[in-house]
């Protein structure tokens, strides 16, 4: 039994913000359910009083000094965006009309 | 919509909880995970990089200035400083975060379990802390098209990158049961304290005004004895006199509401400073799924016992304590010195005695006459447009004789009005008492003249009589005549 139905892959896809078409659900729902059934294969192992590892590298404590850096060419810095107005990135209406 | 209640008749039938979330922005010379500076009013977009743009393959680095400061409020909140603690990713998208995420902590904050105590009423209220996290802020957005800026009715937003980055402190408490009638001035008494505490610190400016301090207020009732209700958390809450509406109003509507047999929404409201009402904002159905992760790009954080040891030593001393060694410098009693505190005058008072005054000519006019204004203006005493060394300039004047208090009250018009410091007032306005013995001496021949009566009294020996001769003095005068003055030349001239 599939254990992640097409909702669900279509309610990530929509916080992803990611446009998926009917297809695509139905084929990421069926390799998705792969996954998550090789994931139950390893739940099984008894892993209580393990930390679950969330960092590969085992580095503590790694801070920055409070020096200032230069930044980054304002130019350079609004090239990156599809549009601009007055030294500023330009998106389009957040709120949808009724909000 | 539902006719609100009034406060009594909301809190006779109903139980607030109360619960605050504050968030500080610290002040770091850079940012929480790059060496951007974080000059405030800079140009739009000028201070941001790779890192806090993130742009591909940029790694993020934690600010230690940035982590000791959030240690240090934890201490002072009398909290318990993690020995293990990580970042964490809450994702969303939204245009203020470049990142698409923003970096947070979440099942393991820095600091835990703490608690602050507020007098109110004479009675004390723990507030309990449930947490002290480090995140980020998000940046600027300019809403176009709209009326007055606001995001509603918008037809685009222009964002600006220069805070997106600055070091976070989010305080939360426990939900806060017991206030009754009092939750609004505990919520207020609560974030006045925090304040405090964290400006002790120095590591934030903590102006409510300009954002470094923000409120979100969460109200909840419920009748007595009954579980608790749902609450409505009300957003940017941004001044100490605001978070006391807020709570109000979330009270009086609430209740309204229940009364009528309606139930609450768990939503998100926004607080209107013109009208001091809550109106919803955006619902929280689809915002709740943040799908958290623990952020790989920063290594974990094991703050050493030493570590905390040395910087809870280094914390300065606390507001608590500091009102209380001020309450005996300045020789004022339990009640006076907690109306001092909550009329939020505790700096004033301070920055006034240090301006060269004593301290009862400064309790005076900040408890006095400058709290009647900043009440009847609806503004915070703070906000008054007199500062403390010229409040400190007006009793010296008084000190002096050169004015006397009904003057005195008339230069603070002038002062308020923006006509420049007390001195300059009284010399525009003609404000001084009338020490040219003279002009004084002259009123009083003429006030002898017309009261003959009165004068053959006071000449018999009856002295109080003279009460009315300084009252004429005072007429002619225009009030700028100093009492004892005209009493001392009354009685030389008539005995």
């Amino acid at each position: 039994m599939s254990t992640i139905s097409r909702e669900e892959v279509a309610h990530l896809a929509r916080l992803a913000r990611l446009e998926v078409t009917d297809d695509e659900l139905d084929a990421f729902a069926g390799q998705l359910d792969v996954i998550l059934q090789s994931m139950k294969t390893l739940a099984e192992v008894d892993t209580d009083g393990v930390q679950p590892t969330s960092h590969a590298v085992p580095l503590v404590n790694v801070f920055r000094e409070d020096q200032p850096q230069p930044s980054l060419p304002r130019d350079a810095v609004l090239a990156g965006g599809p549009d601009t107005a007055e030294d500023r990135f330009r998106v389009p209406r957040i709120l949808d009309e009724e909000a | 919509m539902t006719k609100l209640n009034t406060f009594e008749q909301a809190v006779a039938t109903y139980e607030p909880v109360l619960g605050l979330e504050t968030h500080i922005e610290l002040d770091t010379k850079t940012k929480m995970f790059c060496g951007c500076a974080t000059t405030f009013g800079a140009e739009p977009n000028t201070q941001v990089c790779p890192v806090c743009l993130a742009l591909p393959g940029a790694l993020p680095v934690a600010n230690r200035a940035a982590v000791e400061a959030t240690i240090k409020i934890g201490l002072a909140l009398n909290c318990t400083i993690a020995s293990w603690t990580r970042f964490a990713r809450k994702n969303y998208f939204y245009p203020d975060m470049p990142k698409n995420f923003q970096t947070s902590q979440y099942e393991e904050p820095l600091c835990e379990d703490g608690y602050v105590d507020v007098v109110v009423d004479g009675e004390v209220h723990r507030v309990e802390i449930e947490r002290v996290h480090l995140e980020e802020d998000t940046g600027k957005t300019l809403h176009v098209g709209g009326t007055t800026g606001r995001i509603h009715g918008a037809t685009e937003s222009l964002v600006d990158y220069n805070r997106a980055g600055i070091p976070l402190v989010e305080i939360v408490t426990r939900p806060v049961p017991g206030t009754g009638a009092l939750a609004p001035e505990v919520a207020r008494a609560y974030t006045a304290e925090l304040r405090d505490i964290v400006r002790s610190l120095g590591v934030s400016d903590v102006r409510m005004e300009q954002g470094s301090l923000r409120c979100d207020v969460n109200l909840s009732l419920n009748r007595p004895g009954e579980e608790w209700g749902t609450r409505t958390e009300t957003k940017n809450v941004n001044s100490l006199r605001s978070v006391e509406r807020a709570v109000r109003y979330e009270v009086r509507r609430q209740s309204a509401l229940l009364d009528a047999g309606e139930r609450i929404f768990q939503e998100t409201r926004h607080f209107h400073e013109a009208t001091g009402e809550t109106s919803p904002g955006r619902s929280k159905e689809e915002a709740t799924d943040y799908r958290y992760f623990p952020e790989p790009d920063l290594a974990v954080m094991e703050p050493s016992r030493e570590w905390v040891e040395e910087l809870r030593a280094s914390l300065p001393e606390l507001p608590r304590k500091r009102r209380e060694r001020l309450q005996a410098e300045w020789s004022l009693g339990d009640k006076d010195m907690q109306s001092v505190v909550n009329a939020d005058a505790v700096e004033l008072i301070e920055a006034t005695v240090a301006a060269g005054t004593t301290p009862s000519g400064a309790v005076k006019w900040w408890l006095g006459e400058l709290s009647r204004r900043a009440n009847e203006s609806g503004e915070e005493l703070a906000a008054l447009a007199i500062t403390p060394a010229q409040v400190a300039e007006l009793q010296g004047m008084v000190d002096d004789g050169r004015l006397n208090d009904k003057l005195a009250r008339q230069v603070i018009d002038g002062v308020l009005a923006g006509e420049g410091s007390p001195a300059d007032v009284a010399a525009k306005r003609g404000l001084e008492v009338v020490s040219d013995t003279g002009a004084l001496e002259a009123a009083v021949d003429e006030a002898i003249a017309a009261n003959p009566a009165v004068a053959d009294k006071i000449r018999g020996g009856t002295h109080a009589a003279a009460g009315v001769l300084i009252g004429a003095v005072m007429k002619a005068t225009k009030g700028q005549a100093d009492a004892g003055t005209v009493r001392q030349i009354i009685l030389d001239k008539l005995s």
